[in-house]
């Protein structure tokens, strides 16, 4: 099939960016859009432009890597994959695409559709973890059952590749999912729940300062997730935050 | 010769570790803040060990290339962790496992590594249930087990198909603990492309800033090499499209020897090829060989039907089917070792049963397990005379709750319904064996540089056993290194902080910059993918599932042209102090070129058939490896001497104190 | 305070007025709805919320809670805004929002401005006014006689409607109540009373509107 393209094009962080018309040809219905992406690159090299810059990796949707906003949606029309895992058979010969990168003040671009989210890194760093040391004598791992209920709901929660599709979805770039996730994954297991409290504190203080917006609930992040994370998580954080504030120190 | 001392402790085979620990030099808490030492690679070997370092108090710079620890590739494992609990009562134990390793690697590893390995196998999912990694649990709240390829216990936990994704992330929780105490420096978006050696010692390494292209000098007592596999020099493989092999090559390259680099490990359940466009390919979890089933059609009629769409899969009779790991291998069946499994389906595409358009496909064919489950699950329900949908549909169920995601990413990428019809699969390139030597301490040749995880070669042999490389990445990151590094930084607690204005840093800085001027200035016609393709058809056809003496020859006169080549006409677009994806593959090409004349040497230089290195001049007449074990009982060690095809061989002899040698058979 | 600067507090805040202010409009609708009954009915009713001590406390809550309501609705949604300083080019959320749950900020600008005309029409009226000439359900039959004015009713009750749609379950989800039982449950009964108090309002200044013709 051939399409035509709408790339965003911002030659670095400082730089003004605008959308750039492309032209694709020969695309075959079971490429993944990055490799239709990599077809455009090639194109590019050999007329001596400059390729696009994205962002991906593993490329079968677990790194979490790659970030495009592709027609209006974070990974595309299709749902529960991430852009690498989007299939070119998703389209019809003749559309047009916009490709943009993921938008919100949390995720600076730094060159067309890459962008930083080291924001998600230091939210982790703020508490998004069990304080617990390498050692070789912690307790025998099934020395605390742990309901097989709690166990695949933290599972469920704790499946979140830190896309940041919930952000750049959200129409006000809130990153409560992906926090959430962590806050719930972590308070519905018996190891985590110990410093709880300090941990939901302490998240969503660095959630706040950096700028991104405030959850009001439109549900969009849940369903653009690449790995379906639930909203109950939201409630729950919320649930936590509430409590751990009343009942907290901090 | 007398650099290959690989240090093993003293002792019987079960104390050695513990001996080793109790005399090994250790270094005060005081000292330990004034030391520091750089981690490249931030998977679960790198991830853990940075974590670990800097819990006991090292000052740890831990560096990526991705824009977050948290993407290394290890995200990507999805079957399971082995470890030696016996939850199952199903006589597991350390030595059980120790053996099926050192078997499993058709006896080409060193047995006090194995055991080590086995030994703290338990302490590893201890560790990971107290960070909150939420392992898969029965009913009763106590840990579930599979089975994996190449043993005949349960020993195997998992997270459904994402048990690496939850592994590394609770290594990542720990290192981000780390960071936010400042105790780990994160360089995110960093890629190592030098080693700084002073007064011959490991002492800094040279580093680009991907964002701004700026070229940055990091000093440290010690460097540790945890940067993976090199599975992609074959292009398409089940890598990460940015996993390379240039943190382990640059170490190579200043005198830290490469052992046994041919011994790759064939994946015998990826999604096959569809087309030229393709970039990666995509693994599908060995645990699903627990409850599918391989086969092909035994008639050549049937398979030109299947192919031409004139049958479907489900039309052909149970007895017009070849499941021909059953037949060939009835003890273990679908569940014999990898390299087994990749080689029997070789074996029958290449006899002309391939059942896709290339002819390079065969079933994984669930329809048995959902009956199977459906039934069982009737019967829980109580569902009296079920009818055959009603049984098929508890069936999926049951599948549904096993491999879900594993079965949406198939329907997904093939656009085919493997709940429906049977998966197709084929063999790719996942995961390598060999890497940097290492010594027990996982100390390089070079002192003071370590490496750990998949980047060394240590535990595996000529083939790993699935869920294994989880176990080995976090093992020599939480329970290895973090003592075994002392022993060598005790010396160093008097150094001080290294200096980067040192002219050995200047130096190496200097070699990085020309590589890179080189790059922007060459002006070439073709793009770096161009030329890795190309590496990557070579190394297949010669260097993959099956070699011979002249293809491998073959293979070295192509790399070694393909090199010229690529120095030559390739292009590199873009500028060098910027966001430049182009410039970071060019140099990881590069030194893919050269790893790929390496492998086919030592492939060459290995005249028998063990685990995943198949020499077609050394099998049986049923088509079976045969291993040499007289002549070949060593780890390859290469040393570099500015040449990749005249490398420099040294052995390490492995001696089996315990384990007799016997041919591996999963008959 | 530093409590009620974080993002799930003023979430919180949102909710819990939000609830509050939803249980006065459902004494509202049925204090109304007697207009239908009777005039007495309506006219008793009416005197009792404005004399009732405890009415007249609540009043001043009611006040407090309007207030911070559209005074953190306002606050958030300027945040939300530079939260994303450069826009899509591309943006497609309908598919995967309401149109109800994305506008609340537009829905509750109107209904604030419904709000002052009510309040100006009516609380004010009966409250302030020179009401000796006529009873609180002659003022309502009164005003009901214009048909702008009982357009622009109508159509405020669709915009409370909406808004109370997205409210009403969003308001839980917030103070954390979310379950996989119960949540469906808390939805649809959202939708129900979003459907009354929109039909229930309209019906009322429709009644009067068509009885004045």
């Amino acid at each position: 099939m051939n399409l035509k393209l709408k790339i965003w094009r911002q030659p670095n962080a400082s730089a003004p960016g605008k959308m750039v018309d492309y032209q694709v040809s020969d695309i075959s219905g079971d490429m993944s859009f990055l490799e239709m992406i990599d077809v455009l690159n090639e194109q590019l090299i050999e007329t001596d432009e400059e390729p696009v810059a994205f962002d991906h990796d593993c490329r079968e949707g677990i790194c979490g890597m790659c970030s495009m906003y592709i027609n209006g949606e974070a990974h595309g029309p299709d749902r529960g994959v991430t852009t690498c895992q989007l299939h070119m058979r998703k389209f019809k010969d003749g559309d047009t695409i916009y490709i943009e990168p993921f938008r919100a003040k949390g995720f600076p671009v730094i060159k067309d559709l890459v962008v930083d989210r080291s924001a998600f890194d230091r939210i982790m760093a703020a508490g998004g973890f069990v304080s617990v040391n390498t050692s070789g004598n912690t307790m025998d791992a099934n020395a605390i059952p742990i309901p097989k209920p709690d166990a695949d709901e933290a599972f469920d929660a704790a499946t979140c590749i830190g896309c940041g599709a919930c952000v750049a979805t959200c129409k006000n770039s809130s990153a409560m999912l992906f926090v959430s996730a962590k806050v719930s994954q972590l308070a519905l297991l018996p190891q985590g729940k110990v410093e709880a409290k300090q941990r939901v504190l302490s998240m969503v203080e660095q959630m706040d300062k950096e700028g991104f917006g405030n959850c009001s609930n439109t549900g969009a992040c849940e369903v653009e997730c690449p790995k379906g994370i639930s909203l109950s998580n939201i409630a729950r954080m919320n649930r936590e935050y509430l409590s751990a504030s009343i009942t907290g120190d901090k | 010769m007398s650099k290959l001392n690989s240090r093993i402790p003293e002792g019987p085979l079960a104390e050695k570790w513990t001996n080793h620990k109790s005399h090994i030099n250790l270094v005060n808490p005081a000292n330990k803040r004034l030391i520091d030492i750089i981690v490249v690679g931030t998977g679960l070997a790198g991830g853990s060990a940075a974590a670990s370092l800097a819990e006991l108090g090292y000052k740890v710079k831990a560096f990526c290339f991705q824009d977050s620890p948290r993407r290394a590739h290890s995200i990507a494992a999805q079957g399971g962790i082995n470890a030696a609990k016996n939850y199952q009562n199903d006589g597991d134990s350390t030595y059980r496992l120790f053996y099926d390793t050192i078997k499993g690697g058709d006896y080409r590893s060193r047995e006090a590594n194995v055991y080590r390995l086995a030994e703290v196998s338990a302490n590893i999912i201890d560790q990971c249930v107290a960070q909150g990694v939420p392992f898969a649990r029965e009913y009763g709240g106590l840990l579930d087990n599979r089975s994996f390829g190449g043993v005949q216990v349960s020993r195997t936990f998992y997270a459904k198909g994402q048990t690496g994704q939850q592994l590394l992330l609770g290594a990542y929780s720990a290192m981000s603990r780390q960071i936010g105490k400042g105790n780990i420096q994160m360089f995110n978006r960093h890629e190592m492309l030098e080693l700084v050696m002073v007064d011959g010692k490991a002492r800094g390494i040279i580093a680009r800033n991907l964002i701004t292209g700026e070229i940055e000098r990091h000093s440290a007592h010690a460097v540790v090499i945890a940067s993976g596999g090199y599975g992609n020099v074959f292009y398409l493989s089940t890598n990460a499209m940015g996993s390379n092999v240039t943190a382990s090559w640059k170490i190579h390259k200043k005198g830290a020897y490469f052992a046994n680099p041919c011994f790759t490990q064939i994946h015998p359940t990826c999604i096959p090829v569809s087309g030229d466009h393709q970039s990666k390919l995509t693994l599908m979890s060995e645990s699903l060989r627990n409850d599918g089933r391989i086969w092909v059609p035994k008639k050549k009629e049937d398979v030109e039907a299947i192919r031409s769409g004139k049958l479907r899969p489900r039309d052909i009779k149970e007895e017009d089917r070849d499941y021909y790991l059953e037949r060939r291998y009835p003890a273990f069946g679908n569940l014999v070792p990898r390299d087994v499994a990749s080689r029997a389906a070789k074996e029958r595409c290449d006899a002309g049963y391939g059942v896709n358009a290339t002819g390079e496909a065969v079933f994984l064919d669930f329809s048995s397990a959902i009956e199977r489950y459906g039934r069982e699950k009737a019967a829980v329900e109580k569902i009296d005379n079920p009818s055959i949908e009603k049984i098929r549909d508890l069936g999926k169920q049951v599948i549904e709750a096993k491999y879900g995601n594993l079965f949406q990413m198939y329907e997904k990428i093939v656009d085919d319904n493997p709940y429906e019809t049977p998966m197709k699969i084929y063999p790719a390139v996942h995961y390598t064996m060999g890497g940097i030597w290492v010594d027990y301490n996982l100390m390089t040749t070079i002192p003071g540089c370590y490496a750990a995880g998949e980047a060394n070669f240590s535990d595996h042999g000529a083939n790993r056993l699935g869920a294994s490389a989880l176990m080995q990445g976090l093992a020599d990151g939480y329970f290895v290194l973090p003592y075994t590094i002392g022993d060598y930084l005790s010396n160093d607690i008097r150094t001080g902080k290294i200096s980067t204005d040192l002219p050995e840093f200047e130096e190496a800085e200097k070699s990085v910059r020309e590589r890179i001027d080189f790059f922007m200035n060459n002006k070439g016609s073709k793009s770096v993918d161009h030329f890795h393709k190309k590496l990557g058809k070579i190394m297949w056809n010669e260097v993959g599932m099956a070699r011979n003496a002249e293809g491998l020859k073959k293979a070295i006169d192509d790399i070694r042209a393909l090199r010229d080549e690529f120095w030559k006409d390739v292009k590199v677009p873009g500028t060098a102090n910027s966001f430049n994806p182009e410039l970071e593959k060019a140099g990881r090409v590069a030194d893919f070129l050269e790893l790929g004349e390496l492998m086919a040497l030592d492939a060459l230089t290995r005249n028998e058939s063990c685990g995943g290195h198949f020499r077609e001049e050394f099998q049986t007449e049923e088509g079976e490896a045969v291993r040499d074990d007289a002549h070949f009982t060593y780890v390859a060690a290469w040393e570099y001497n500015g040449d990749p095809g005249k490398a420099n061989l040294y052995k390490e002899e492995l001696k089996y104190e315990n384990i007799e040698l016997k041919t591996r058979s999963y008959k | 305070m530093a409590l009620i600067q974080s993002s799930i507090a003023r979430k919180i805040v949102m909710a819990v007025t939000g609830l509050f202010l939803i249980s006065f409009i459902a004494l509202h609708l049925a204090v109304n709805l007697l207009t239908l009954v009777s005039a007495d009915a309506f006219n008793e009713a009416s005197h009792f919320m404005g004399t009732n001590p405890f009415i007249q406390i609540m009043q001043y809550v009611l006040a407090l809670g309007f207030i911070l309501h559209i005074a953190m609705g306002i606050q958030l949604t300027m945040k939300n805004r530079q939260a994303r300083p450069v826009a899509y080019a591309m943006n497609k959320p309908a598919e995967n929002s309401s149109w109800s749950s994305r506008n609340m900020i537009v829905t509750g600008l109107l209904i604030l401005l419904f709000l002052v005309l009510h309040i100006k029409d009516y609380f004010w009226e009966i409250k302030f006014g020179d009401m000796s000439m006529q009873s609180d359900f002659e003022l309502v039959t009164t005003l009901f006689q214009n048909p702008l004015y009982t357009f622009i009713y109508l159509f405020s009750f669709i915009l409370l409607g909406f808004h109370l749609d997205h409210g009403f379950q969003s308001a839980f989800q917030s103070v954390g109540a979310n379950h996989y039982k119960y949540t469906p449950l808390i939805k649809l009964l959202g939708r129900i009373f979003s459907v009354i108090v929109a039909i229930g309002f309209s019906a009322i200044s429709l009644y009067f509107y068509l009885s004045s013709l």
